[in-house]
């Protein structure tokens, strides 16, 4: 079946693109970006709704499809919406294996359909540790049963994520996984961080590195400063995140091994990634929704939904981080989704696991730069979905130029966001949720199939 | 094919290049210590020599004048070919091989090889063949004595006398060595045949590329003048030859690769991989070999191995350059 999303402001970076076109997909494939045909059929469709075959077609003038309904020609009206290339969330933790009470492949992949998310890069620090080729292909095969949206894999850097001796990443990578990580915990040793740069060189995959020095960083709970010390809890200073992302980027540097700081939360890790891309060096860098929304001091009592590693920081480092997201120097915006059971994030606030989960609010949160004219529409999409393809190789998405994957999301940037009684992760640990966002992921296509439309998962009920 | 020259005091009138320049020796070394300081032409007259050589019985040794010589060998790393091949060589010149290993090596410094060299100089040794694992700690001794040595291996360093039968090997099996592509494969980190191949390839007009794990090369390699890949199938495809190094398994440990199987799946020479090469690519190894590590026995046993005559090779180059050592000007 053929689907034609229609008469939605497209963005695309990938091909220089921010105009009102259709867009046409067959076979699992953008087919064409065409002008926007003027129809009836998009004044009376419901955004982001569906028009099916023969009860509102397109009446586009001498245009094939069109004249040939018996095609099954699927519109997906777009008109006042913004149709992008499917977000790519390259720090998700789908849990699976061994935390499946927390989240899994299945209720992740709903939640990422919910935000947008058409493509999910999962961490290897499950139970056990993907550290081996065939845990990678026990996901990879998981997920084509179980994912509604595309998973790909990030394989263990070390043994058991121990920090001592390399994994085979090379095997692993044969089996399908296209970044390493020891994610959850740092590399400490700076010989096997070398090591692990050098050998992966060979592979033309990145590491991404939790950068996290866990000497300075032990016991702690918030941002070190003022709003930690008067709740009387032990702080993590900057300096555990900056004195590691240094470390690294000096090795890359050295090794020419490519390096990608995760969750970057300090305003010196920004400057220091701009500095290292100026050298030219292989550098990359991410940055969570929370770490450009919220400071410590909006940390609410000791509520564990706020705690997360690294922790929320101070407003000069939130500013630093939109500021990064502007100028390029960020090149990713990745959740780092960490689902928790309700109960452990019961505990007290030093008791509780860090993590929030953020899927399904990563789109909203993101969408907020943009209105308060932060970001533009185009950079946007360059941080959720372009730059992240690029990053961990993946050729066939992050853009909406023919031939490519068919992974589209169409955003109604004025709509409400997803309440968080709609979410489809099993965790609910945020510190968004009952929080006023806007901005809703209408309609999403993986591979040309519709996963999500008027805003729900294909196929449930609406929520309003 | 050339006569084997008597004495190198006299030019042999080979070509008019060399005849250009008769006030010049053609070997004038007190030791053979590395490739890297060797000129074009004296590394030439030691394939030519080698293959000079090649058909002389121990009875007819060329050079009279090393009979009765001994030739102390101190080896404080284990050696059997490399040894072996030395102590054959110095038999078929009419020499006396004295084997020395030195117990505990790993406490052996520079100073104590420089004590036995002028301990068994002291009762009349003039010729030495000296393997350590200390780098450049034979450059040291060689300076501080008068008699001839030949390094045999100095840690990570130079093995000088394996890439010259490594060239020899490809001279005659490939019939020359300008504009040959060699590849060099693994651990070139860690390896003085390694070192000592490239700078003599290099320096005979080879286009040599090194192929490894990232971790398996060393920094500033590229400045050398060689080619680095990391990917050995796409390497291959346009070698003539390729030398697989031998790869110390206790490398596992310190983080330089993850498992042998990893390692033999991404760098070991198999079957299928030599078979992206040209048909004729010549297959080297300078032993001994992990069989399906670093080179599968189909490999190494295989067509294309030349790793047979490498070993014979070796005896013929040892004799030229001790020959040649002990034929020098005064």
């Amino acid at each position: 079946m053929k689907t034609l999303i229609s008469g939605g402001l497209v963005v695309d970076p990938s091909q220089n693109l921010e105009a009102v076109r259709d867009v046409w997909i067959s076979d699992g494939k953008i087919e064409a970006i065409r002008p926007a045909a003027r129809g009836p059929f998009s004044s009376r469709a419901v955004p982001g709704d569906i028009a099916e075959p023969g009860a509102a077609r397109p009446a586009r003038q001498g245009s094939k499809p069109a004249s040939q309904p018996e095609n099954g020609l699927r519109v997906i009206d777009a008109k006042g919406q913004w149709v992008i290339p499917g977000l790519i969330d390259m720090h998700v933790h789908l849990r699976e294996p061994g935390c499946e009470t927390e989240e899994s492949i299945a209720t992740g992949t709903r939640a990422a359909a919910l935000g947008g998310v058409t493509t999910v890069l999962a961490m290897p620090n499950t139970d056990p540790v993907v550290d081996s080729p065939a845990l990678v292909k026990l996901l990879r095969s998981r997920a084509t049963t179980d994912a509604l949206v595309n998973v790909v894999i990030a394989g263990a850097v070390t043994r058991g994520q121990k920090g001592a001796e390399l994994a085979e990443m090379g095997r692993m990578s044969q089996a399908g996984a296209v970044a390493f990580t020891d994610d959850g915990r740092p590399i400490m040793n700076a010989q096997v961080m070398r090591r692990a740069l050098e050998y992966l060189k060979g592979l033309d995959r990145p590491l991404l590195d939790h950068c996290e020095d866990e000497n300075l960083s032990a016991g702690g709970v918030l941002n070190e400063g003022a709003a930690c010390a008067a709740k009387g809890l032990p702080g993590i200073p900057k300096a555990s995140e900056t004195l590691m992302a240094m470390r690294d980027v000096a090795l890359a540097e050295w090794t020419g091994g490519r390096l990608h700081l995760c969750h970057i939360s300090c305003a010196e890790t920004v400057g220091l990634v701009r500095r290292a891309k100026r050298r030219g060096a292989a550098v990359t860098a991410e940055a969570a929704p929370h770490h450009f929304t919220l400071t410590d001091s909006d940390v609410e009592g000791y509520d564990a939904d706020f705690k997360m590693n690294p922790p929320l920081r101070a407003i000069e480092d939130v500013e630093a981080i939109q500021e990064g997201l502007r100028d390029g120097t960020i090149d990713a915006v990745a959740t780092d989704h960490a689902p928790h059971a309700a109960a452990r994030k019961a505990l007290p606030m030093a008791q509780a696991p860090f993590g929030v989960i953020g899927l399904e609010t990563l789109l909203p949160l993101t969408l907020a730069l943009v209105e308060r004219g932060l970001l533009t529409k185009k950079s946007l999409v360059r941080a959720v979905s372009t730059r992240p393809a690029l990053i961990l190789g993946l050729k066939q998405k992050g853009g909406l130029r023919p031939g490519m994957d068919a992974d589209v999301t169409v955003v109604d940037s004025q709509a409400a966001a997803l309440p968080a009684q709609c979410w489809a992760s099993k965790s609910r640990n945020s510190p968004f949720k009952g929080k006023n966002l806007k901005g809703r992921a209408t309609a999403v296509l993986v591979g040309g199939r519709l996963v999500v439309q008027g805003g729900n998962l294909a196929g449930s009920p609406p929520d309003r | 094919m050339a006569t084997p020259a008597r004495t190198t005091r006299v030019p042999s009138g080979r070509s008019s290049r060399q005849a250009a320049y008769p006030a010049k020796p053609l070997w004038s070394r007190k030791d053979l210590l590395g490739t890297r300081d060797l000129s074009v032409r004296e590394i030439e007259l030691i394939l030519d020599r080698a293959r000079a050589v090649r058909e002389l019985s121990p009875k007819t040794g060329e050079s009279s004048a090393l009979r009765g010589e001994r030739l102390g060998l101190i080896f404080t790393e284990p050696s059997t070919r490399t040894r072996t091949s030395f102590e054959t060589a110095a038999r078929n010149l009419g020499m006396e091989p004295l084997g020395f290993s030195v117990q505990n090596s790993s406490t052996l410094k520079g100073e104590s090889l420089l004590d036995t060299i002028r301990n068994l100089e002291a009762l009349g040794t003039r010729f030495f063949v000296a393997r350590t694992e200390a780098s450049g700690a034979i450059h040291s001794v060689a300076a501080q004595v008068r008699s001839h040595i030949v390094n045999a291996g100095d840690g990570a360093h130079e093995h000088p006398t394996q890439a010259l039968l490594d060239a020899f090997t490809l001279r005659e099996r490939l019939g020359r060595i300008a504009g040959l592509r060699v590849l060099i494969v693994g651990d070139i980190l860690h390896s003085r045949v390694a070192r000592s191949n490239i700078w003599a390839l290099l320096k005979l007009k080879a286009r040599v590329t090194v192929c490894g794990p990232g971790t398996l090369l060393p920094a500033g390699i590229e400045s050398w003048g060689v080619r680095i890949d990391l990917d050995l199938r796409r390497a291959i495809r346009d070698a003539d030859a390729v030398n697989v190094l031998r790869l110390q398994l206790e490398r596992q440990k310190e983080n330089l690769f993850p498992s042998l199987s990893e390692y033999h799946r991404f760098y070991g020479l198999t079957q299928e991989v030599l078979s992206l090469a040209n048909p004729r690519c010549l297959v080297l190894h300078p032993g001994p070999l992990n069989r399906d590590v670093e080179i599968s026995s189909e490999v190494a046993d295989g067509p294309q191995s030349a790793i047979l005559e490498q070993v014979a090779n070796g005896v013929r180059i040892r004799m030229a350059v001790l020959s040649l050592l002990g034929n020098r000007p005064a």
